[in-house]
This record gives structure tokens, sequence and C-alpha cells, in this order.
């Protein structure tokens, strides 16, 4: 954003920088590769050396999924949530399938809530993915209860509280590289 | 803000179908996905080679962090130790003054320990161990609490076998892949370890309460003999686990045991052990991986 000498803010840049021009052809490869690299780092950085004795860390893969989803609803299909929850899954530690039924069913929700809703922004944004967020990690414990001894609800909460807190930020760095993705 | 786009793709059959299809498409992989997740609920095991292919392809970037990590601890901790160095030094002399003394007489026990497992016959493992490795990431977003350790079967790491850090008990073995293994940690939920309280040898069940702390239970139910500070070894009891492995301590007593804090801390400890299964006829038996717990619970 530029500052003008009223102090009002107008766009840096203007919506004709995110098209084609001559000699300045968007890449198909990049907007497209862009999203999927994103989700699917998101899912690795759990295998970052970072070692707690409590699940703490927020469940970034879906988080940026989530991200893209609500910021540009077209660019991935509604079937996303399979590949990239299998993705995670490999990952995570939950027992395999968890994420894979837990992200198809969070895009359909969201695929059906669209349906319903006239308008959504930032706030509403925020409230979809703490609610998916929540009912994801709830759902995660249960499936981890069903194969093994399953934990008590209350040790996820310092997990549902820094995801929530920590959303926009995902949504901040989705924003960017969505920059980065729709420059020519 | 700009409204949810119109879903209606126009009047386009083509376009109408090929929409309808993604939906379908949609719901059948969520049905797959359940499918897939109810596979691994029946046989936790399986999958478990394509968990491990994943674990192989980014240990080397963990490793590496890894490493970073260790070494930005040790630059904190040796700048640090200058800033009081004269008075450390001071202490820790009256310090080793005072071990000196205790080791000679350790040493005394230790030698009266082994003349009286002589007399008693008894065949035990030696505490030795397999390998040594380091612990290079968790699976901190999941309610499991497994850690990835750097070595494995090319180390001679075995399923089953427990894992110690110097200051105590860190898990067990239930993975194993080319370079690296997967630790269930003794905050799990489903890790039970048998133990006792180091001062007496009052037997109880240690269990993970996947918060970082571990419930204590004794094994005669109605009289409740912990204190807060109480030190909890592990008792051997079992055959998995050797005794003596500093396990938790006390920090509250509950109405049917005690909650107790892991000694070990797997996120500071810089090298971990793996150790031989303690007697053989557990060995056999976690030929099957459905009968380790059950092993394992074996109170006297």
């Amino acid at each position: 954003m530029k500052k003008t000498i009223s102090g009002l803010t107008r766009p840096l840049r203007s919506g004709r920088d995110y098209q084609s021009r001559i000699e300045q052809v968007q890449s198909p490869t990049k907007m497209l590769a862009i999203p999927i690299a994103s989700i699917l780092f998101a899912s690795i950085i759990t295998t970052l050396p970072v070692i707690t004795t409590q699940a703490i860390l927020p469940p970034f893969g879906l988080m940026f999924l989530l991200s893209w989803r609500l910021m540009r609803p077209r660019l991935l299909p509604i079937w996303a949530g399979l590949p990239f929850g299998m993705f995670d899954d490999v990952f995570s530690g939950q027992p395999f399938g968890s994420a894979a039924l837990i992200w198809s069913l969070a895009m359909l929700s969201i695929e059906l809530l669209d349906a319903r809703a006239v308008w959504r922004d930032y706030w509403q944004d925020w409230l979809i993915a703490a609610i998916l967020v929540i009912l994801a990690l709830c759902a995660g414990n249960f499936f981890v209860g069903l194969a093994f001894t399953r934990p008590e609800v209350a040790t996820l909460l310092p997990q549902m509280i820094l995801s929530i807190l920590v959303f926009p930020l995902v949504v901040r760095t989705v924003a960017r590289l969505d920059r980065w993705r729709l420059k020519p | 803000m700009v409204p949810p786009t119109n879903r209606r793709p126009g009047f386009s059959r083509k376009a109408q179908y090929s929409l309808f299809a993604t939906y379908v498409l949609a719901i059948a992989g969520s049905v797959f996905a359940a499918l897939l997740l109810i596979l691994s609920i029946v046989d936790p095991a399986g999958f478990g080679a394509l968990r491990m292919i994943g674990t192989e392809i980014t240990a080397p970037a963990a490793r590496f962090f890894s490493s970073v990590r260790q070494t930005a601890t040790d630059i904190g901790s040796n700048t640090s130790a200058y800033l009081d160095a004269a008075s450390k030094n001071a202490a820790l002399n009256t310090e080793v003054q005072a071990n000196r003394r205790k080791i000679i007489e350790a040493k005394a026990i230790a030698l009266e320990n082994k003349r009286l497992r002589q007399l008693l016959d008894l065949k035990i493992t030696e505490a030795d161990h397999i390998a040594i490795g380091r612990l290079i990431s968790s699976s901190a977003s999941s309610s499991r609490r497994l850690a990835t350790l750097s070595i494995g079967s090319n180390m001679g790491v075995l399923k089953g076998q427990p894992v110690r850090s110097p200051n105590g008990l860190i898990g067990r073995i239930i993975e194993t892949g080319p370079t690296t293994s997967r630790v269930l940690l003794i905050s799990d939920a489903n890790s039970p370890v048998p133990v006792m309280r180091s001062t007496d040898g009052v037997a109880a069940s240690g269990e993970g309460l996947a918060n970082g702390m571990v419930a204590v239970r004794p094994v005669n139910l109605g009289i409740n003999p912990f204190k807060v500070g109480d030190i909890i070894v592990t008792s051997g009891n079992g055959g998995l686990f050797h005794p003596n492995i500093p396990y938790a301590r006390v920090v509250r007593v509950t109405s049917d045991g005690a909650l107790a804090r892991p000694l070990s801390d797997p996120a500071t400890a810089p090298y971990v052990m793996v150790l031989p299964i303690y007697e053989a006829p557990a060995t056999a038996l976690l030929a099957t991986p459905e009968a380790a717990p059950a092993v394992k619970d074996g109170e006297p």
C-alpha cells in the first residue's frame, strides 16, 4: 500500500498487474504449483525437530488447505481433501486415513456453506476455519481412540487455541503466496 | 469483500456434468478415506511401511535441523557457563569431593550385589545398550505421542526395544525403517510401564496421559502410598524394561494414585540409548505386537 498525501491508502498494484500482458505471461504451472506445494510443505512441518511431550503444533496442512479454499473458492477441486489428507497421514502419526476423511468432509462442508451463504469476509472465514479446525482435532482424537487408548479431549485445548490464533498468520502467508502466484 | 462465486456453470451441459462429477468424486473420496481409516484401525501396524518411507525421505532435513538446534543450544549453555565460572568452580569442587566418597561406597555395593546375584544364580542380560541415536522429530500435531529416532535396523534396532536417555526412560520402539525408527513415548496414552517407588519398591503401573504427564497407579488398590516428590523407577516386571531406569517424579497425589512428571524430557535429551529387551521370554511374546501391552502389565 502506498501512502498518499491525504493519508488514505490506495493499492500499490492495479488489477491489471495480475493479468498476462505482452512479454509478461502468467505461468499456469506456477499458478497451480504454488498452492499445492504450500499445502504439502505445511503437512511436512511436523517432521521438523520440534519435539513436544503433548500435541501443541497446529495442524498447518489443514489450515493452509482451508485458507486456499476460503480465499480462492474454485482453485482446488472439491475432492482435493483426499489426496492432501493422505499425504498428511503419512507424516502426522495419526491412524492412516484419518486426515483423508476429515479433510474431505471439511472441503464438502465449506462447499455446503458457500451454497447457502450470501456473503462472507475475513471474520466469517476465521470463524469457519476455527470451527472446522476444532472439529478436525476432536475427530482426530476420536479416531486415535478407536485404534488405541483415547487421550483426554482436554489435552487438545492448547493446540486448539494456538491454531485459532495462528490462523490469521496462515491467511497472510497464503495471500502473499497468491500474489506471487498471479504475478506474471 | 467479494461474495462467493456463483457456482452455476451456465447452460453448457458439459460444464454442468463436470461440476456434478466433482461432487460425486468428493463423496466417493470420503467413503474411500473412511475405508482406509477402518483398515488402519483394525490393523494399526498396517500402512507402517508407507509411514516409514515418509520418515526416511524427510530424515536428512530433520537430521540437519536437529544438529543445528543442538549447536544453538550448546552455544547458549557454553556462553552462560562463562558468566559465573568462579563460583561454579568452587561449588563443583566440593561436589566432586563428596561424589568421590559416594563412588567408593557404590563400588562396594555393586560388588556385593554381584556376589549375591551369583549366589541366587540369576541370569539377567546386562543393561548394555545396542545403539545410540538422536530423536530428530516428533508427532507434534497429533494426539499420539511418537518420536522419530535417527537410527534404524542398520544399527540393529528392533521392534519392542526400550529407549532411554541419560536422565531416564523415553519409550519403546514400535516401527523400524532402514535408517530411522519410531519411538512410542512414555507420555502416550497407550504406553503402560510397570514401575515401583525407588525407596521401598511399592509396585505400580505407569501410563501416559498425552499431555506430558504420566499417571502412576499402585498395584495394591485401596492404599495410596505416594507422596509428592517420590521418584518412580521401572520395576522390570514383565521383562521388557530393565529395572531401576528413572521414570518420573510425583507432582500431585490423586484419589487412585499419583500424577507424575517424566524425568527425561525427549525435547532436551541430546542422545538416547536403545537397550535390549530385559528378559528373553518377553522377546518371544513380542513377536505378536498385540501381546506387548498385556505382557508389560505383568503384576506379581
